[in-house]
């Protein structure tokens, strides 16, 4: 529960407290318990229908909320997992190999973070090292050379701030990845489906099109990180979390995102079949809108994407 | 007296940080190297390049600065000088911030960007100016550097990037983040049109400014002394619960660990870009 689910919890305590009375004493509360349910509705609509940014940071963030892994696992067959980097290490904060989606062999790549505490510190909390990002820019170069489009599945915090991943390069192998990205000849969806968070978001998102779910947030800088930054005062990351528009639907009204994935109310964990079935309908519709283009006019389509993107003034 | 008099002098002594790459104009007769303390003369520092002479020390130079210095005299073009930013997020504050630092700089935006010589061989040349904004990253900057290679790549001509950002410009927001991949994606271009692209990384180069263009040059080049890297010390030191060694993410750690092609003197800069742009004449 997050704290701003609170009063629809308490209503719902209440009424359970009228049903118990109810059944033991033998009397008839049903008016009382479906006004309260009435107020229960209201309540929700009112609460999920108003979802604040700094909000939606804490279901994109929350530990049930389905991972790569699961819309992987919901989304397409026989998937084949493929590790390491071939150079130092196999990061298991990313995780990519081929599979079967819609008879169609693709590559599927994605930050994964843990499914409990025990799977967060294995998965380093989805905040890959550059041996992750090195892993999946050979995954996708595997599929540039075998004609297979690409799926990304972006969830993280950021790239890990860490003394081996400065070590190893973290930065060079994040815009190593933006690079090789801009030059695959195949389509690339990526797909923010919990936390995109800056460069280590990035480092699986340059895509043809940019799918979010509607509570995923993608940003430069954390909220408490702008607030501390900016604002001088971390307590500040609501207003931070506003501020920075961050929301799928910022992204969207920008031009950044193309499409805005509906979620259950109150988030995508509250019923992971239709998210998983909502996603599968617009993932298919723009991996279509992209198969009809040859492998030049991939690059190109990406690199109109981006070369866009941008508001400045131009005195002249 | 005595007392007194040193106690003057040093008012008058510019104190630079060491780290934070802003450089307020030296319009005093004496400045202090902040690595060695030693007193130097305004004018024979300029005349260095900003190097100590004591030891040798790189404390900051303004872009402005830097490109007379390397560029050979003659016919230098200043590049999209019009783009500036502007405030695409409404964020509080920003445009008051940005035309300070167009007055205190004299720049439009965080980077300098012209189409000259060096040593007899053309170049498109960006300096970024950490006194603007940290240099860093927002929607003008994205669009002088992916012109920057545009305008290379139809000239086919190398380019060379002077960085000194502290990342993305939070203040711009995701629009900021994307001009990484925006700048990416006109790199890939020339890339793919076989021309040259080289990357000197100056104080500070960190955060999404690190982790995009300046890294991904055919040569890797940076400063004596420069800070670069991805996350900040402090972020890394809270992290991991250990202290960190002191020369970590210095040029000279970057160049140990394989990150670099050379760690330069600035004042070989222009003899050495020069060697490496005969080399690739022709391409």
């Amino acid at each position: 529960m997050f704290d701003f689910e609170k009063p629809i919890y308490e209503l719902e305590e209440k009424i359970e407290e009228l049903e118990k009375y109810a059944a033991k004493n033998k009397v008839d509360l049903t008016k009382e318990v479906s006004f309260l349910e009435k107020k229960v509705n209201d309540k929700k609509n009112e609460i999920y229908d108003n979802l604040t940014p700094w909000q939606r940071v804490e279901i994109a963030r929350y530990i049930k909320r389905p991972t790569t892994y699961d819309y992987i696992e919901a989304l397409f067959e026989e998937f084949t997992e493929f590790y390491g980097d071939r150079v130092h290490n196999d990061d298991p904060a990313i995780v990519g190999g081929i599979a079967s989606y819609k008879g169609r062999p693709v590559t599927v790549i994605g930050h994964q973070r843990g499914r409990d505490t025990k799977g967060n510190i294995h998965r380093n909390f989805g905040m890959a090292h550059p041996d992750g990002y090195r892993k999946a820019l050979r995954l996708m170069k595997q599929a540039d050379k075998f004609n297979r489009p690409i799926i990304c599945f972006i969830d993280t915090k950021g790239a890990y701030p860490g003394k081996a991943a400065e070590e190893r390069g973290q930065s060079e192998s994040i815009a190593r990845n933006l690079v090789e990205m801009a030059g695959l000849h195949v389509p690339v969806i990526s797909v923010v489906i919990g936390e995109g968070g800056s460069g280590g978001a990035l480092g699986l998102g340059v895509c043809n099109r940019l799918i979010m779910l509607e509570n995923a947030t993608y940003s430069v800088i954390s909220p408490e990180g702008a607030a501390s930054i900016l604002f001088k005062d971390a307590s500040l990351k609501e207003i931070a979390a506003e501020s920075l528009k961050i929301t799928a639907a910022d992204l969207k009204s920008f031009g950044i995102a193309d499409a805005v994935i509906e979620e259950p109310q109150g988030g995508a964990h509250n019923d992971r079949d239709q998210v998983f079935e909502n996603l599968d309908g617009i993932l298919r519709e723009h991996l279509e809108g992209l198969l009809v283009l040859d492998r030049e006019e991939m690059v190109a389509d990406r690199y109109d994407k981006y070369v866009n993107i941008g508001i400045y003034d131009e005195q002249l | 007296m005595l007392k007194d008099l040193f106690s003057k002098l040093n008012k008058k002594v510019n104190e630079t940080d060491r780290n934070d790459g802003t450089f307020e104009k030296n319009e005093s007769i004496m400045t202090k190297c902040p690595s060695c303390k030693k007193i130097l003369y305004s004018k024979d520092l300029y005349k260095r390049l900003n190097v100590c002479a004591n030891c040798s020390h790189h404390l900051p130079i303004s872009a402005q600065d830097r490109l007379e210095a390397l560029m050979d005299e003659g016919e230098v073009d200043l590049l999209f000088q019009d783009i500036t930013s502007a405030n695409p997020l409404n964020f509080p504050n920003y445009e008051a911030k940005i035309s300070k630092d167009k007055e205190k700089t004299g720049l439009n935006e965080a980077v300098l960007c012209a189409d000259g010589n060096i040593e007899g061989e053309r170049a498109v040349v960006a300096v970024m100016d950490a006194r603007f904004r940290m240099g860093s990253m927002g929607s003008a900057v994205g669009e002088i550097l992916a012109r920057a290679f545009g305008y290379a790549t139809e000239h086919r001509l190398p380019v060379i990037i002077f960085t000194a950002s502290g990342g993305a410009r939070m203040q711009e927001g995701i629009i900021s983040l994307m001009q990484m991949a925006k700048v990416s994606v006109a790199i890939e271009r020339h890339n793919n049109a076989g021309l040259l692209y080289i990357s000197y990384m100056t104080n500070p180069t960190t955060g999404g400014v690190s982790a995009s263009f300046a890294s991904v040059g055919d040569i890797n080049l940076a400063e004596k002394g420069a800070l670069i890297g991805f996350a900040g010390r402090r972020v890394i030191q809270e992290t991991i619960k250990e202290k960190l060694p002191d020369d970590f993410q210095t040029a000279e750690f970057l160049l140990k660990h394989g990150q670099l092609d050379e760690v330069l003197d600035r004042r070989d800069m222009k003899d050495y870009l020069g060697r490496i742009l005969k080399l690739h004449s022709g391409v």
